[in-house]
């Protein structure tokens, strides 16, 4: 069936090169939303370790005090800062703000929507993501 | 005459070859496609549809290849050029700056015949969105007067008009990619064409065709429609206007 339609696949919409930065964003909102979901369904299950009472609580927190756990906690403040920026630039875009105005199209057709707001809005979500890493790292391998 | 073999040399000079890939598939008799490979000379102005129509005229007439006007009008020639949906007549050799041009069938078309694909569904839900005027009265009847538009009003969706119907955004987008019964940039953009016509009354008629599980909603403003868009047009502002009314941003 997948080859009588010839759909690009997962390949297609999982591949971040071809279409600029809008892409590039359209794809790590994806992986940051999925990673998210999964590190929430993870920090129910850690948290309920408390049912165990204290000596189970600790234990279980001792995980995160080791690098691997570092690096991971890292990677989840990177997910949830450049998911909650871009988030609000894309709930802004779907109601139609800040995507340009119609007008006579003329060569070379550069298209509105894909303007310099839009464009800033992903660079700051890829760059405050990038700063509160630093930070968390910092607050965390600077004990 | 010492001028003319000036100017035949000149012209031997300049003649550059590129590498032409052609993917080659018969969904009747084969069981995936393989790439033919052809040597054509190029001048700075030769498109990649004339290069191909080089081909079948001196290598191999069999090649299948649709195209009408040469001049981005028609829509007929879009295709997948070293990776991105492109028009063939619309697109220099001399610009995609590689000794190799790979054309494939567009993705997320069904295949008819190696380049040419079936627009089929493309057509169909560009006709589900009622790509026509909606009102009660008409202008063919004999005391009526045109239906008087502004300058201002015709520039809200002029744009949207510009659509030849060519599909490269359906190739480009990535709900496509995996989702074949979404209703697609193409036909969502016209659903604005429409919707943004100041002579127009069917507002809310086009807004519950569009406002189902595989419409609208499953546009995730990736915005690579508007990028591979050879006329304009920018799907991915019409789309976010048309979710803009559902959503309650704009009345
Ligand atoms: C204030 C914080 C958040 C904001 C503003 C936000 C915003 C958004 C938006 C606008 C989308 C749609 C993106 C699109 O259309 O492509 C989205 C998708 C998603 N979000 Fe969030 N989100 C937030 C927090 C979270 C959290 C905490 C989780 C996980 C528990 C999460 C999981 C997801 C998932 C799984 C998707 C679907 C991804 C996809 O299919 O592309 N989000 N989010
Ligand atoms: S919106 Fe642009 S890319 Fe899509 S079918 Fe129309 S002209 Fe082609
Ligand atoms: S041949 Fe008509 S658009 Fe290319």
């Amino acid at each position: 069936m997948t080859h009588d339609e010839h759909k690009e696949g997962i390949g297609g919409m999982a591949n971040p090169t071809r279409y600029g930065i809008e892409r590039v964003a359209y794809w790590l909102m994806r992986l940051s939303g999925l990673g998210l979901l999964a590190y929430f369904v993870a920090h129910i299950y850690e948290t309920s370790n408390i049912l165990r009472g204290q000596v189970g609580w600790n234990e279980f927190l001792e995980l995160t005090q080791t690098t691997e756990g570092h690096i991971f906690l890292a990677l989840v403040i990177a997910m949830c800062v450049f998911h909650t920026v871009n988030g609000v630039r894309v709930m802004l875009g779907h109601g139609g703000v800040g995507v340009g105005k119609p007008a006579r199209p003329d060569y070379p057709y550069d298209p509105a929507s894909q303007n310099y707001r839009h464009k800033i809005g992903i660079y700051s979500a890829i760059l405050l993501a990038a700063i509160a890493t630093m930070y968390g790292l910092a607050v965390m391998f600077g004990e | 005459m010492a001028q003319v073999s000036s100017i035949a040399e000149e012209q031997a000079s300049t003649l550059k070859t590129i590498t032409l890939r052609i993917a080659r598939y018969n969904p009747e008799h084969d069981d995936s496609s393989k790439f033919m490979e052809f040597n054509v000379s190029y001048e700075k102005w030769t498109t990649v549809l004339e290069a191909i129509l080089d081909v079948k005229k001196h290598h191999d007439h069999s090649v299948a290849v649709r195209y009408s006007c040469r001049q981005a009008t028609c829509g007929s020639c879009g295709m997948m050029i070293n990776g991105k949906p492109k028009l063939a007549c619309f697109t220099k050799i001399s610009e995609l700056n590689s000794n190799v041009i790979t054309v494939e069938p567009m993705n997320n078309f069904p295949i008819i015949r190696d380049l040419a694909v079936k627009f089929e569904r493309l057509f169909d839900t560009h006709q589900k969105i009622k790509p026509y005027l909606i009102r009660d009265d008409t202008e063919l009847e004999s005391d009526a007067k045109e239906f008087l538009q502004s300058p201002k009003e015709l520039e809200q969706y002029i744009q949207f008009a510009n659509c030849i119907k060519c599909g490269l955004c359906n190739s480009a987008c990535p709900t496509m990619a995996t989702d074949s019964s979404f209703v697609g940039p193409q036909a969502l953009a016209q659903a604005y064409r429409y919707v943004a016509d100041s002579r127009d009354k069917g507002k809310d008629s086009r807004l519950k065709i569009i406002d189902e599980s595989h419409g609208i909603w499953r546009c995730h403003f990736a915005g690579s429609c508007s990028q591979v868009c050879p006329k304009g047009v920018d799907p991915a502002m019409g789309i976010q206007f048309l979710r803009g009314y559902l959503l309650g941003f704009r009345s």
